[in-house]
């Protein structure tokens, strides 16, 4: 079945203008049609894997008109997006009953996913920071929800910060308008190619890397996501620390530097970059997982591993894009993008799981301090197995989906001569194990303080969201290790992105 | 030169979103990184001694058009950024709103129970 494109943007966003027509009283509508939609948007996703597309909205011919495109890293961004976003309205359904407005939370939550397929699908630049806008502001609503004086400080933070990043990224875009005269992807990589003026090309690139780094939340730009992602509702921390920093930030970036601008021996500003690349990664993977030990806020910890995971992402593509840069052996380049990648997808299933069952206790014992918990073990079994996964999932101990991504990390940087990258991954890697030592020991062992005597699991579609990624945690090892699995689902999107520049002629010979 | 100014603008508008601490002028300070992004669109397209780029059967020559009419398109992606930024724009001043109801204050070095 030929899924057309724009229903991955236009089913949510209609969904999205509906819902906030239903009152409270037919709760139980609003939230069928909510889960109905994603439900549909997830097996577009699975059927869509495996094709090579470009829609042409209107039927305007590029570069005259805004087209969508679907290619390898277009279909594993997706297929994120919809696993992530499935689970968290599953267990939204739930969750949501201590909640007043939940129609308007609902319609939000459609408005960030309608932003972040657009983001993943679109073909044009200035397109791309529309969609980005849409997923930001219906996200920075999504944080402030609560309308508490936490919820209302974390959304100015995370709004002024946002707002600046899109500042740059929208100047970006208009300086690569004034130098090729095009805004479609495409036909701006290929006169990019051409361009003689250097540093108007380099100011731009540092606009873009800046305003998506901002996104990302990668060190040092991290100051708003330990503050904006526990204010949330829990469904919303999942997918704003699951899948809105990758989206609007790794893809867009991986996306601009890779295929737009393209990283190759010819020029030589992509080994400075490569090695930026690397520097963002590694001190986000070091002062974001030494920030986290710290930690007493069970959700505020988990923020802040997010800012840490992204780094190893990073550092994935970076090593890929110095190898690339400095000529070396594709095939070490695609083990190290591979392994970002891989990692991308695995973090926004364990992270995302993990925030799930910060909810999970919250709603079950009213805290999220970790001091406050203990002994809940034998209160909440499902949750107690279902965070154990995911914290060996994000520690990296074998068979979990970590690990395996996490190794690839590893063997590129040692293939890549870095051997002291591997060992800052493994050490990381290792203080992150320590760290959720603590939450279970704190949480889930130790003694029952007495205010939590009457606890009790959190059934329904809670823990029906918590089991299904607990199993994606563990069977998701899988797609490295089955070829089939992985010719279609992860090589495709790590050849996107080492083909680098030959994107533009694909996508001009696929409009065809 | 104009190039330059409008840069200067943008970072006063990105400094004051920065530096300033009442909620109200950070606000302002984003505002004015829009206007200073959207005025770079508008002189991008922009001709001196350029004509309307509407094609009339007479006169209209595509190449001539295209060499010496002001570039319609960066106008149209001005006005789409406005209703973004108008958006934003009223999200934020609303949190503005609800947190001074909360706190009493437009202060942020005062509004700061988030810590670690």
């Amino acid at each position: 079945m030929k899924i057309p494109l724009p229903w991955f943007v236009a089913i949510p966003l209609a969904a999205a203008f509906v819902l906030p027509m239903f009152g409270e009283k037919v709760r139980k509508t609003s939230l069928a049609i909510a889960n109905g939609t994603m439900a549909l948007l997830f097996l577009f996703s699975i059927f869509s894997l495996g094709r090579q597309d470009v829609y042409l909205v209107g039927r305007w011919t590029i570069p005259f008109g805004i087209n969508l495109v679907l290619d390898g890293l277009s279909e594993l961004l997706l297929l994120t997006v919809s696993v992530v976003s499935f689970a968290s309205m599953v267990f939204s359904i739930r969750y949501m009953q201590r909640y007043t407005g939940l129609s308007k939370y609902l319609s939000l939550f459609l408005l960030m996913v309608t932003g972040m397929n657009g983001v993943v699908l679109s073909g044009d630049l200035f397109n791309l920071f529309v969609f980005l806008e849409i997923a930001s502001i219906a996200s920075y609503a999504l944080v402030g929800f609560g309308c508490e004086h936490e919820e209302l400080e974390a959304s100015f933070k995370y709004m002024v910060l946002g707002s600046v990043a899109s500042m740059f990224i929208l100047f970006g875009v208009a300086m690569l308008y004034g130098m090729t005269g095009h805004l479609n992807m495409a036909y701006v990589s290929q006169a990019l190619q051409g361009a003689s003026l250097r540093l108007p090309v380099v100011f731009a690139l540092a606009m873009f890397l800046a305003g998506f780094s901002l996104k990302a939340a990668l060190v040092p730009f991290h100051a708003w996501l330990p503050d904006a992602h526990p204010a949330a509702p829990a469904p919303i921390s999942a997918m704003l620390s699951g899948v809105l920093i990758k989206t609007l930030g790794i893809y867009a970036l991986v996306r601009v530097v890779f295929n737009v601008f393209g990283v190759s021996p010819e020029q030589d500003w992509s080994i400075h970059l490569s090695w930026l690349l690397i520097t963002l990664g590694v001190l986000s993977m070091v002062i974001g997982v030494f920030l986290a030990v710290g930690q007493w806020d069970f959700k505020r910890l988990l923020a802040y591993h997010s800012i840490s995971q992204m780094g190893y992402v990073v550092l994935g593509i970076g090593i890929g894009a110095l190898v690339i840069a400095q000529g070396g052996s594709h095939t070490w380049a695609a083990l190290a993008i591979l392994g970002g990648l891989f990692h991308l997808i695995n973090h926004a299933v364990f992270k995302s799981l993990l925030f799930l069952t910060s909810g999970s206790i919250e709603t079950a014992t009213g805290s999220r301090l970790l001091k406050d918990l203990g002994g809940l073990a034998e209160k909440l079994p499902l949750t107690r197995t279902t965070c154990t996964i995911a914290s060996a999932a994000i520690a990296g101990i074998p068979p979990f989906n970590g690990f395996w991504s996490k190794l690839l990390i590893v063997l590129a940087a040692v293939w890549a001569g870095h051997v002291w990258l591997a060992a800052v991954t493994v050490l990381v890697s290792l203080v992150t194990l320590i760290s959720f030592l603590k939450v279970q020991r704190y949480a889930f062992l130790g003694n029952t303080p007495a205010h939590l005597d009457s606890v009790k699991e959190n059934g329904g579609s809670m823990s029906w969201a918590m089991g299904f990624l607990a199993c994606l945690c563990v069977l998701m090892g899988l797609l490295l290790l089955i070829p089939d699995l992985k010719t279609t689902i992860l090589d495709p999107a790590v050849n996107t992105v080492l083909n680098g520049i030959q994107y533009a002629g694909d996508t001009i010979a696929n409009s065809r | 030169m104009l190039y330059a100014l409008c840069f200067l603008l943008f970072m006063i508008g990105l400094y004051c979103a920065l530096v300033k601490k009442n909620m109200v002028r950070i606000v302002l300070g984003i505002v004015i990184m829009e206007y200073a992004v959207n005025i770079l669109l508008i002189m991008i397209g922009f001709r001196i001694g350029g004509e309307a780029p509407i094609l009339s059967p007479p006169q209209g020559l595509p190449l001539k058009t295209s060499l010496q009419s002001v570039d319609p398109l960066p106008q149209a992606l001005v006005l789409t950024a406005i209703v973004i930024s108008l958006g934003s724009l009223a999200l934020m001043v609303s949190i503005c709103i609800r947190t001074y109801q909360r706190y009493g204050t437009f202060d942020i070095t005062q509004i700061r129970r988030l810590r670690g």
